[in-house]
């Protein structure tokens, strides 16, 4: 670094060169890589799960999702000449809710063209990071469903039979559900991220602590479900299975707390939330489908930018007189 | 009376590295070889000289006048010759019009400052000449002469005189100092003020991580007419007098308005000690305590500074650089300014000069916005800047300025926060300055 002198009549003070900007002068340390890491983090937990549960299986769709996930990014960014930017994680956190999402019998290819309608289709060709205009993960998730149904819905149990999900049971009015206590672990069928519930709270809790999620989001969510399936005819006495189960957790922490696609105010969120939850009650109940959070989530992305149009943050100084 | 815990909506928690000076007692600062005292101190006309080249002045002497209201006078911190009037650097960047004095070491003071026996008989006009012409301006950083925010008040029916001892940018520490050091004389300058706009409440506004000053105002505050000690949380940027009236009085001041607008008063504590210095020994302003401190100065101190004192003299008393400084500034890191000529000089309204290092700066590049929100979720004054900024990148000023630029206090905290290190506050800024032009 130089040095000049200042003043080599008077009292010459070595002074370093001198940096010119403007404020303000100081950063806080997190980045969107930060972010992105914590994020991570708090999958670890129903990572762990889906592995202990669902064995080797599960870590070979999750490690191929992430690296395709990862892979495609650098791909798309080197050929339309843009800044690479996969140091960022977000693609490594796609890459683990697309793997979440898919039933541990996957066969190995699903995850590579998951991973190529998340990344490219969806996030890089509308503008990379920041721009995706719905959820990379559900919306992979979605094309998929339409593409390969019966390959996404061949549901096993950790123990290796194929069987029908707690919220199929439901749906087909049989009583034998498992119990609350194995569904809230994750000893039941479904996808590979959505079985444990207290896994998945346990990271959604650590996105709240860490204050990476807005509690708004996942609070009203989960509660709008319930109220509305209850005011749809749904028993009391069903609620706690219904709230364990069918991926809402995982959707109402992870995945409707997007930053990209919610609403950026908290009104705005507030709204998202409620139309997450009626909608997911409404697929649920009044549908086909036994499950509704990814559908529901995906319409509420596409309608976040008239949210947002209408929860406009009021500014501080427009006081009526 | 006391209050606790009040606060206002919005706002971050800095890590304030104010430990480095705090409890370092005011230490008088030998008076520096030359002097340059700039005509422009503050907010308002320029002031002309009142001497000229080769003339001899005392400590106290003015030096400098205008007659028009929104002036303040200028006055000689040291005895002296005037050796030049010329343009300089000073420390926001500008050229300004200043007069050398150099020293004779004498420290012969003007025989024109006395106490002022009669002045609660004085009419308000009368007063107000007396605080113009002892020069007194706002000195948290801000420089509007302090007469003419009396004069706007005083047909607003002030019902609350509030001081500001929140100092909330992190390293400074002078408005603590002062706190500490002339606790009566704060607390007899607020009624002086409160008497003069013929306000009813008083109230003293310190940042709750300041305890020692709170409990100094808590001892003596019950032997006074309606004065409150006012507990505010430590959040950036507490400090800003609009949220200063927000917390301490819940009212809102609207977009362009003023604390008059919601029958308040805001002064600075370091403003409120002249006010009183001048009433009882008839002092006008030319020294004041600078806080010295960052990383990359050797000996941080808080130093009773004469105004003119160059930034290089006042560094240098404090043992000067580290092997790593990089930034020199004059106020705190969130909204001060990078001073390039270390001859500029200390001013009336200089809080502080606070020496930043390599290791400290952040040079991780501006990467996209993800909408996480965090930039709404800080600013003070309810702002999108995540928008503005997008407007201001496609330079669609309008946007901008219908999305509230104007409201913008360039507090930092929005520049701050933001994880994709987005020049947020720099773009808003950009903003306000070509919205004003645009509107000429």
């Amino acid at each position: 670094m130089e040095k000049t002198n200042v003043n080599s009549e008077a009292s010459a003070i070595l002074s370093p060169r001198l940096q010119v900007s403007k404020s303000p002068h100081l950063k806080d340390k997190e980045s969107t890589t930060t972010v992105m890491l914590d994020v991570i983090i708090a999958l670890l937990p129903a990572l762990i799960g889906s592995v202990y549960f669902f064995k080797m299986k599960a870590l070979i769709l999750i490690a191929i999702s992430v690296v395709s996930c990862v892979g495609f990014e650098l791909l798309s960014q080197k050929i339309m000449k843009k800044p690479v930017r996969i140091s960022d994680l977000s693609a490594v956190v796609t890459g683990l809710l697309l793997a979440f999402n898919l039933p541990a019998s996957s066969p190995i290819w699903l995850p590579v063209f998951g991973a190529f309608f998340a990344i490219v289709i969806i996030k890089e060709v509308f503008g990379g990071i920041g721009n995706n205009f719905i959820n990379p993960a559900l919306g992979a998730r979605a094309i998929l469903m339409a593409s390969w149904g019966a390959e996404m819905t061949n549901y096993i149990n950790p123990d290796g039979m194929s069987t029908a999900t707690p919220l199929q049971i439901i749906k087909s009015g049989s009583a034998s559900l498992p119990s609350l206590q194995r569904m809230a672990i994750g000893d039941v069928a479904g996808v590979l991220g959505e079985t444990s519930a207290v896994l998945l709270i346990l990271g959604g809790i650590y996105l709240l602590v860490r204050k990476v999620i807005n509690w708004r989001i996942p609070a009203i969510y989960i509660g709008s479900t319930a109220i509305m399936l209850v005011a749809l005819g749904i028993d009391f006495s069903l609620l706690p299975a219904e709230l364990l189960s069918g991926g809402l957790m995982l959707g109402a922490f992870f995945m409707a707390t997007d930053y990209v696609t919610c609403p950026v105010t908290n009104k705005g969120k507030v709204v998202f939330a409620l139309g997450c939850g009626i909608i997911t009650a409404i697929i649920r109940v009044l549908g086909n489908m036994p499950e509704g959070v990814s559908y529901a989530i995906l319409i509420m992305n596409t309608s976040t930018p008239l949210i947002d149009k209408f929860t406009k943050t009021k500014l501080f100084g427009e006081v009526k007189n | 009376m006391k209050m606790n815990n009040l606060s206002f909506k919005g706002g971050t928690h800095i890590k304030d590295y104010k430990d480095l000076s705090a409890e370092k007692a005011t230490e008088r600062m030998e008076d520096p070889k030359i002097v340059h005292i700039p005509l422009d101190q503050h907010i308002g006309s320029v002031c002309e000289p009142l001497v000229q080249v080769n003339d001899v002045v005392k400590i106290g002497q003015k030096i400098g006048s205008s007659s028009a209201s929104l002036s303040s006078d200028v006055h000689s911190s040291v005895s002296g010759v005037v050796t030049a009037i010329e343009e300089m650097y000073t420390t926001d960047g500008s050229l300004s019009k200043c007069i050398t004095i150099e020293t004779d070491g004498l420290n012969e003071v003007d025989e024109s400052i006395k106490p002022i026996e009669n002045f609660k008989s004085l009419s308000f006009e009368e007063k107000c000449d007396l605080i113009k012409g002892a020069g007194i301006i706002g000195m948290g950083g801000a420089g509007f002469p302090l007469h003419s925010k009396l004069q706007s008040a005083v047909g607003a029916n002030i019902d609350s005189v509030i001081l500001n001892g929140a100092e909330c940018e992190p390293y400074l520490n002078s408005d603590y100092r002062v706190m500490l050091e002339k606790t009566v004389n704060i607390v007899e300058g607020l009624q002086i003020i409160k008497e003069m706009l013929n306000a009813e409440a008083g109230y003293i506004a310190i940042e709750d991580n300041k305890p020692k000053a709170i409990d100094a105002f808590n001892e003596i505050a019950d032997n006074y007419n309606n004065v409150t000690v006012a507990s505010l949380v430590t959040k950036f940027p507490q400090g800003d007098s609009t949220r200063i009236v927000n917390a301490v009085t819940g009212r809102r001041i609207p977009s362009g308005g003023r604390t008059s607008n919601v029958q308040c008063t805001v002064t600075n504590v370091g403003t409120v000690n002249a006010l009183y210095e001048l009433v009882s020994e008839g002092k006008p302003v030319y020294e004041r305590i600078v806080s010295v401190t960052g990383q990359g100065v050797k000996e941080p101190k808080n130093l009773m500074v004469k105004v003119g004192t160059s930034v290089k003299d006042v560094i240098e008393y404090c043992g000067g650089f580290n092997d790593n400084a990089n930034k020199v500034l004059s106020g705190g890191p969130m909204t001060g300014n990078t001073i390039f000529d270390l001859d500029a000089p200390i001013t009336k309204s200089t809080t502080g000069i606070v020496v930043l290092t390599e290791d400290l700066e952040d040079t991780r590049l501006e990467s996209p916005c993800i909408k996480c929100s965090r930039c709404i979720d800080v600013c003070p004054q309810f702002l999108m800047p995540n928008i503005i900024n997008a407007a201001v990148n496609k330079e669609k000023y309008d946007l901008a300025d219908e999305h509230g630029a104007n409201d913008c206090i360039e507090c930092g905290s929005c520049s701050y926060i933001c994880p994709a290190k987005r020049k947020l506050t720099e773009s808003i800024a950009l903003a306000r300055k070509e919205i004003k032009l645009r509107k000429k």
